[in-house]
């Protein structure tokens, strides 16, 4: 535990005061402070969260929400392949362990450092990192409501935190080229589906491009 | 704003999908691990889906005035600039904001 604990402070330091921010966020889209501590627990998925208040304060329909959360987490699909999920022992613990396996946990779990870490030590882990972020959360939320009005633009942030996980994600000029296409196709032509619409348009476009790219 | 029953929907129906996404993987792993075209994608979504999920944000902007557009469009661009100069999600966040919020006022 205690390993797990030294471990976790690395990534902890930029977990904690995302957190926050995500709280923030919470308050000043209108909701309660507590739906900060909800949705941290529950969910659970980082960036996606953000998404999700987003999401609710125009009261999106569940199935876009859905779609939503596969298309942003749908890369978790692929931790299967490296995580030490056979390493840790009881049914509870895998269960948990899957439920808390973001992209910190992944990346922690996976390293090179990590080769000979008992299931214990990844359980141990995961509890501290998802302690953080609910901690954070619930912290920002707290603060955020101290704020008596809201404060013009900060809503901004969200899309700040999407420029900047793009920024990170991108890997050619074309791809976020043609999903600008997608988005603003959507727009046009589905206002009311944009997301819907935009992720079908960007999916189709991508195996297109394979197809061709292939023949 | 929305109600309790639509908020707690809403969150139990993204807990499962995203338990799903990492959970359901560990049963089909043999499979997954051959598939060219889920591969493929796994590679090309996340940058696809931020750049629209950032521009869904921005969906009113077509309507605002120009002082807005204006703050959004040096928004963005503090942003990115800040990331691919130090790649540090806070400060990029925060300076983003702060010059949005002060183009705003």
């Amino acid at each position: 535990m205690k390993e797990a604990f030294k471990t976790s402070l690395s990534v902890g330091l930029g977990l904690g005061p995302l957190g926050v921010a995500f709280g923030v966020l919470v308050v000043q889209a209108g909701l309660p402070w507590w739906w900060a501590t909800i949705f941290t627990t529950v969910v659970y998925a980082g960036s996606f969260e953000f998404v999700l208040v987003g999401l609710v304060t125009v009261m999106a329909p569940l199935a876009t929400i859905a779609t939503t959360a596969l298309l942003v987490n749908v890369r978790h699909l692929f931790y299967a392949l490296s995580f030490p999920l056979h390493r840790v022992g009881s049914r509870g613990g895998k269960v948990y362990s899957t439920f808390a396996l973001t992209d910190e946990a992944y990346a922690l779990t996976t390293g090179r450092q990590a080769q000979q870490w008992p299931g214990r030590r990844i359980i141990g882990l995961q509890l501290f990192l998802h302690l953080y972020w609910v901690t954070g959360g619930t912290v920002g939320a707290l603060l955020g409501s101290l704020i008596p009005d809201r404060i013009a633009g900060l809503d901004f942030a969200l899309t700040a935190l999407f420029v900047v996980l793009a920024v990170e994600a991108v890997r050619d000029v074309t791809t976020p080229l043609i999903a600008l296409l997608a988005a603003l196709t959507a727009l046009l032509a589905f206002p009311q589906q944009m997301l819907l619409v935009a992720f079908a348009l960007f999916t189709v476009a991508m195996l297109t491009r394979r197809a061709v790219a292939r023949a | 704003m929305p109600d309790t029953r639509y908020l707690i929907t809403a969150v139990v129906v993204s807990a499962a999908v995203t338990w799903g996404l990492r959970a359901v993987p560990f049963a089909v792993l043999a499979r997954l691990r051959t598939s060219a075209v889920v591969t493929y994608l796994a590679a090309v979504m996340p940058a696809g889906v931020m750049v629209i999920l950032a521009a869904y944000c921005l969906r009113d902007l077509p309507h605002a005035d120009r002082a807005r557009v204006l703050a959004t469009l040096l928004g963005v661009a503090v942003t990115a600039a800040l990331h691919l100069w130090r790649r540090n999600a806070l400060l990029s966040i925060v300076g983003g904001t702060t010059t949005y919020i002060i183009m705003v006022i």
